[in-house]
């Protein structure tokens, strides 16, 4: 193999492992701006990853498969945003549910369709242009999925930033007792946030039993909810640096899993801890300066609203 | 419907709440195996009561009650003082290790030091485990839900690196697993014929010790403000890094412990998969328990029984083991849900 085929095929892979973290991150980023945290990104991720690929089996479709992959991210979030919003329970304690239930339920629902296989997405190969050597088939020859979660990292930086609705959802998530004196509801813009994270979650399950392995294994998420949630705070809750975080992520998956393809005499799984290490390492680097991490994060982030009059 | 605030809050609801809970988990238990087109009275009666109806079935509920309540009793320190470690799971797996190699070390030793020896290993084998996030937080401010949960991973992979090496049975024909432990870094059986050990009447000495903790002691009344209103407790000059510390060493040492009585006890070796996550569980019942000890211990009992009943319907009806996952799931989130009662109350006009 030529040094640019190796190249090629490294930044193909990491692009496939980041993809799903990014779908998951960016999502929880705007729960998390609309001062909600819901811990259950790795609950509603496994049930997008199950939906999916029992939709993508059954019916051949990715893109059916895909909708349903969200649609049921999204229908999961809605007994969290229930429970957190209208019964005022704790949203640690609640996002924990979430996650023991989703990873039930996926095994559950997935329980007859373990050593099936899908046939992945096709790539979009954009003519001319994907031909370029080394460049164009890691820019212009990935799947729907992969633009998909570009566009979204873009749609929700100028959301956030510069649109009228993006200001009242980071106006909730500051000081929602502030909005709720102006006259927004704090409850209603708080649970369309939620499906959104619900949607992107079940967004990234679906890409990793899709494309990813592609195939369905219990808890095959293996964390990557968990990772995603390091991830917004790693990102100082900007959409692009969670973005790019995702990125960071997948090439440290992907270098760990190369290095075990050479055969090297490490033991597999020294090298599988990298990434949760590498979690721990960077959320230490981050919460270091607590004033700096204190200022970012959204000022109503995981308290109750109760709108007393 | 309306929800609105109490003067004060339910004390009967407090009580009431997770027997609520239990009940509409029940209901939707019904619909869920209506859905899966079993009958769900048989499926029901398979899964909660033919389980506990012979001695052998309720010995082996204490057996499954043993980890989760010494885990869930660890955790409610925590879990009182906005602590959030849910990474007992790893804990666990390092504590059980820990008493584990030194069980192996003198696996042809035969002494009854041997024993207490590995338990009391396995605590600080957990506590050190516990003691990572710990630090991370006190000293970096690092969120100890991420980090305790990302080194859960890593201890259930030096698990696995440990049985697939050192740990292995020398003539065990390569299978990953240990060497059966000798009678005397077992622990004693209880009840002779079942599995029931003597870890659970540890275990209620560990609840009657927590309970005078929690209720009578300073350091429990410490960690109560902390939880309840951090300022004041702040003003009181109540150490956060001190209580951070606690409940992590608490929950640390509980886990590790429990760790090692499922190895020296049901399970006679290390393997594979030591807990079938006991850790996470563990959470559920420290709050379904309402993080009191006496609350927990009958907790413990209701999740045990969760276990059981989805391995006989596993073995009787063949329905998949995930549903276990899915009850205790339900039930968290039917807690959570009644818990609004305990501050508010519903008005329907």
């Amino acid at each position: 193999m030529e040094a640019s085929d190796v190249l090629i095929s490294a930044a193909l892979t990491i692009i496939t492992a980041a993809t799903p973290l990014a779908f998951a991150a960016l999502g929880e980023l705007v729960v998390e701006k609309a001062g909600v945290l819901n811990l259950g990104v790795e609950g509603m991720m496994i049930v997008g990853a199950v939906m999916a690929f029992a939709t993508g089996v059954t019916t051949g479709s990715a893109v059916l498969a895909i909708l349903v992959g969200a649609i049921s991210g999204a229908l999961i979030s809605v007994v969290f945003g229930f429970l957190v919003l209208v019964m005022m329970s704790n949203q640690v304690a609640t996002g924990l549910a979430l996650t023991i239930f989703g990873l039930g339920l996926s095994a559950l629902v997935g329980h007859s369709f373990v050593g099936m296989t899908f046939a992945g997405l096709p790539n979009l190969n954009i003519p001319i242009v994907s031909e370029i050597p080394v460049v164009g088939p890691i820019i212009f020859g990935q799947d729907g999925m992969v633009y998909l979660s570009i566009i979204m990292a873009v749609a929700i930086s100028w959301f956030l930033t510069r649109s009228r609705a993006g200001l009242i959802l980071r106006a909730v998530g500051e000081s929602h007792d502030a909005a709720h004196a102006i006259g927004y509801s704090v409850i209603r813009i708080r649970f369309v946030a939620i499906l959104f994270g619900g949607a992107m979650a079940g967004l990234g399950g679906a890409y990793l039993s899709l494309v990813y392995t592609p195939l369905w294994v219990e808890n095959m998420t293996a964390g990557r909810g968990w990772i995603s949630l390091a991830l917004v705070v790693f990102a100082a809750w900007r959409p692009w640096r969670a973005f790019f975080g995702a990125y960071l992520f997948g090439g440290i998956t992907i270098v760990q899993l190369h290095i075990q393809g050479f055969g090297l005499a490490i033991p597999s799984q020294l090298l599988s801890m990298l990434p949760y290490l590498v979690t721990i390492v960077v959320l230490v680097f981050i919460s270091r300066g607590s004033v700096r991490q204190r200022l970012s994060a959204p000022g109503s982030l995981g308290e109750s609203f109760y709108a007393a009059s | 419907m309306r929800i609105e605030a109490r003067t004060e809050i339910s004390k009967t609801m407090i009580y009431a709440a997770p027997i609520i809970a239990v009940v509409l988990t029940m209901i939707a238990g019904l619909a869920l195996f209506e859905i899966m087109g079993r009958n769900p009275v048989d499926a029901l009666y398979t899964f909660f009561v033919e389980p506990v109806s012979s001695l052998d079935g309720l010995a082996e509920l204490g057996v499954k009650a043993t980890p989760l309540i010494l885990i869930a009793i660890g955790l409610s320190f925590g879990f009182r003082a906005n602590v959030w470690n849910i990474g007992a799971e790893g804990q666990l797996t390092i504590g059980a290790l820990a008493g584990s190699t030194l069980a192996l070390a003198y696996f042809n030793v035969d002494s009854p030091l041997l024993l207490p020896g590995m338990i009391f290993v396995s605590a600080l084998g957990g506590m050190a485990w516990a003691a990572i996030p710990a630090f991370l937080k006190t000293r970096f401010n690092a969120n100890e839900i991420l980090t305790s949960l990302m080194l859960t991973y890593v201890g259930l992979l030096i698990l696995s690196l440990l049985i697939h090496g050192p740990m292995k049975d020398p003539d065990g024909m390569n299978f990953p697993e240990s060497r059966m432990f000798h009678d005397a870094a077992l622990l004693p059986n209880l009840v002779e014929g079942t599995r029931l050990h003597i870890g659970f009447l540890i275990v209620i000495g560990v609840v009657a010790t927590a309970w005078v903790i929690l209720g009578r002691h300073i350091i429990g009344f410490q960690i109560r403000v902390i939880g309840m209103a951090p300022r004041a407790a702040s003003f009181a000059g109540f150490s956060q890094d001190k209580i951070v510390w606690l409940s992590f060493m608490v929950a640390g040492a509980a886990a590790g412990v429990a760790g090692i009585f499922e190895v020296a006890g049901p399970l006679g070796q290390v393997v594979p998969v030591i807990s079938p996550g006991y850790g996470f569980t563990a959470i559920i019942v420290a709050f379904v328990g309402r993080l009191h000890p006496v609350g927990i211990f009958f907790a413990g009992l209701v999740m045990a029984l969760s276990y059981l009943g989805g391995e006989n319907a596993q073995i009787e009806m063949n329905m998949p083991n995930a549903v276990i996952g899915v009850f205790q799931g339900m039930l968290l989130f039917f807690l959570l849900g009644c818990d609004v009662l305990i501050k508010y109350r519903l008005r329907f006009m």
